[in-house]
């Protein structure tokens, strides 16, 4: 049985069309897909600053987007958005403005924007594919680089944590926020769908394979984010009004070792891996905390099989 | 037409209004606003002012003021904001972004010193700052000229010929925060004279684009030329807005450039805003007392009228910039201009004068003292700087 799709099946996708630059295994690329199958055929109107995404698109006059597509400069993603967003609620139009953005653009330089934006609870879905590193311009630390790992410019490791941007956007008190796997697709359609029917400010963090920056092999990007999210390093969860915790699935014993090796930037593992069992112990600490303190809907997710805490897979 | 006595801001505070109003039946207007001295209330007028279509998004700071009006824009609706200084300085960025995008957005420049150190007066340093952007430049010498020369950008910048951003700058406090008697046109003449707002290259679902990606350099040299003709196709589009503001309203604003008294003027100066209004006085005193001298009062710098300017001074032997703001390591921004444009008559003195730097009063007297030091003047020398007299 064949699964290879048809050109037809191909360019009807809205947002992603083939002939696009994206690198082999990049999550860009499979994150754009499930964005357009989530919106269930709605044409979304796309604001895409300086980054990997808008090389997405090739040059002029040909371009990847089957969708209207805006190149913001760097800083002003949010902001942009902000303008169109205003526009199309004084004409009573519905369509769903997306920015898509970089860990460059959203923890670093556009921060300041998104903050505003999200501030303001202007109607738009904001959506980081974080590849935790400044992928365009060849691969430099940004402060979502996790701690430990080699970049052009952390020769010898990052010495501080990744930013907690989660808690950053919850701190805003947006409607929606939560973070997206590329190995969970049913989660990550869900949220997309949930986002698409919440107005107001939402924002989705997405783990990006970057196989060029990361380092490691384009076929196992997939792989590499279930890890993640199993040793428990990224954790899938959602914040409703910036206080409500869901969180969706919990770390089921997978060493993190089993991530980390599998890709070149993190040089001084598996030497030393206790920086980043740390790092997760803490954000377990306290995501449990809030999931307890503020459940969302008594913190179970009905999609979603949750294992229990004793539930030990190491032995598989 | 209703008189009213207003300050600068209210003035163009006022004109953005009723010409963002003027929008309401096509996608309607908005305004990215964030505030900085001495320009905040022009975005307090318009936070308060009730929009049937339109709204005004205050936002974090001034790059985002004009984000917020290159989505607006994007999206097809008539945009401005207005700032000043380091205000304008953050904002460059995305002021050179909505030119090259070719938004019309109108972007209301009040006048004030760069800093540090700071300095809050009037110094045309930082809209000059823009003079490489893509972007129409007008300078307005009075409430009147400000107000219509508002309303008269949104004409020329949203011409389907021109579709670029226009700046229009007035002096910080000497004419923001002053009140001068001022006709404020009624919204139904407004609504008259403005079309409505149509970017034709705007997103749209049914016919997707992808605006502002990636190029080659043969597109972009193509992309710079189209800017370059859309500059040289304004003193036409100009024209006929003015001819057109007239039938509507029943005055003429001055246009480009306007020359006084040069007909028979062995010397002619040249300057702008509010300058202009004492550089008038000045002439015409001296003048009265049998003195052959002209003035020109330089409104617009970009597309500069460099055809209007050498008709102009055809048959001047010294002339006179006064410059109210500095490019480090060259000189005066108005005279680089003039000079530029006085090539082709070597015989002619262009002398350049920094004057009013960091907001000192431009009075008669030192007018007075810079004509006499032309007048004494066998070839040009370099800019001079006139201290403020104490």
């Amino acid at each position: 049985m064949s699964t290879v799709a048809s050109p037809e099946e191909l360019y009807c996708h809205n947002v992603l069309r083939p002939g696009n630059t994206n690198c082999a295994g990049c999550g860009m690329s499979i994150g754009l897909r499930w964005l357009d199958e989530a919106l269930d055929g709605e044409k979304p109107t796309m604001v895409i600053p300086a980054c990997c995404g808008i090389v997405t698109a090739g040059a002029f006059p040909t371009t990847a987007f089957g969708v209207p597509t805006a190149a913001s400069t760097f800083a002003s993603a949010a902001a942009v958005a902000s303008g169109i967003s205003n526009v199309y609620e004084l004409n009573g139009e519905s369509n769903v403005v997306v920015c898509w953005t970089g860990d460059g653009g959203t923890y670093d330089i556009g921060v300041a924007t998104l903050s505003a934006a999200a501030e303001r609870n202007e109607n738009v879905l904001y959506i980081c594919y974080d590849n935790e590193i400044y992928g365009n311009t060849g691969g430099q630390r940004s402060s979502a680089t996790p701690e430990g790992v080699v970049t052009s410019t952390t020769p010898k490791g990052k010495s501080e944590r990744k930013k907690d941007m989660m808690a950053i956007m919850a701190g805003h008190r947006i409607p929606y926020a939560a973070t997206l796997s590329v190995a969970h697709r049913d989660d990550f359609l869900r949220k997309i769908r949930t986002a698409r029917k919440t107005s107001g400010f939402r924002f989705l963090l997405m783990l990006s394979p970057c196989p060029t920056g990361w380092k490691s092999d384009p076929e196992e990007s997939i792989d590499l984010i279930s890890y993640a999210v199993r040793s428990g390093l990224f954790p899938l969860y959602e914040i409703f009004d910036g206080i409500r915790y869901r969180l969706n699935e919990r770390p089921d014993g997978m060493p993190v070792e089993e991530y980390v090796t599998r890709q070149r930037r993190y040089t001084k593992v598996p030497t030393d891996v206790a920086p980043l069992k740390s790092y997760i112990e803490d954000q377990w600490r306290y995501l449990d905390a809030m999931a307890k303190a503020f459940p969302a809907d008594g913190g179970v997710n009905p999609c979603h099989r949750i294992p229990s805490e004793d539930h030990d897979r190491k032995g598989e | 037409m209703a008189r009213a006595m207003e300050t600068g801001n209210h003035t163009a505070g006022y004109a953005l209004a009723v010409a963002g109003e003027a929008n309401r039946d096509a996608r309607g207007c908005v305004c990215g606003a964030y505030p900085i001295t001495p320009q905040s209330e022009i975005i307090e007028f318009l936070r308060g002012f009730v929009f049937t279509k339109g709204c005004v998004v205050p936002v974090e700071s001034e790059h985002s003021a004009m984000a917020v009006c290159i989505g607006a824009s994007l999206a097809g609706a008539r945009t401005f904001t207005a700032s000043s200084a380091n205000g304008l300085a953050y904002m460059a960025e995305n002021i050179f972004a909505a030119g090259f995008y070719r938004l019309p957005v109108v972007l209301i420049a009040v006048n004030r010193t760069l800093g540090p150190p700071w300095n809050i007066w009037v110094d045309q340093g930082d809209s000059l700052m823009l003079r490489d952007a893509a972007l129409l430049q007008f300078y307005a010498e009075s409430h009147q000229d400000l107000v219509d020369t508002i309303l008269v950008a949104f004409r020329v910048g949203e011409d389907e010929r021109v579709l670029l951003p226009v700046l229009v700058a007035l002096d910080g406090f000497v004419t923001s925060h002053t009140q001068m008697v001022v006709d404020l046109p009624e919204q139904e003449l407004v609504d008259r004279y403005l079309p409505h707002c149509k970017i034709p290259h705007r997103l749209r679902g049914d016919h997707p684009t992808t605006i502002g990606g990636l190029t080659w350099p043969r597109e972009t040299e193509h992309h710079r030329i189209e800017i370059q003709e859309a500059m040289e196709r304004v003193p036409q589009v100009l024209t006929e807005a003015l001819d057109e503001f007239e039938q509507v309203f029943g005055r003429r604003p001055h246009g480009a450039l306007s020359a006084e008294h040069t007909d028979d003027a062995d010397m002619v100066l040249i300057a702008c805003n509010t300058m202009a209004r004492t550089l008038r006085n000045v002439v015409n005193t001296r003048r009265s007392k049998g003195e052959r001298i002209g003035m020109i009062k330089s409104k617009m710098f970009r597309p500069f009228p460099r055809e209007e300017l050498l008709a102009a001074v055809s048959n001047a032997k010294r002339i006179g910039v006064l410059d109210r703001n500095h490019s480090p390591g060259s000189g005066g921004i108005f005279w680089q201009e003039v000079a530029t444009t006085l090539q082709p008559c070597p015989d002619v003195i262009v002398q350049d004068y920094l004057v009013g730097l960091g907001g000192g009063d431009v009075t008669p007297r030192f007018i007075d003292e810079i004509i006499d030091d032309l007048a004494s003047r066998d070839k040009a020398g370099k800019p001079v700087w006139k201290e403020v007299a104490v």
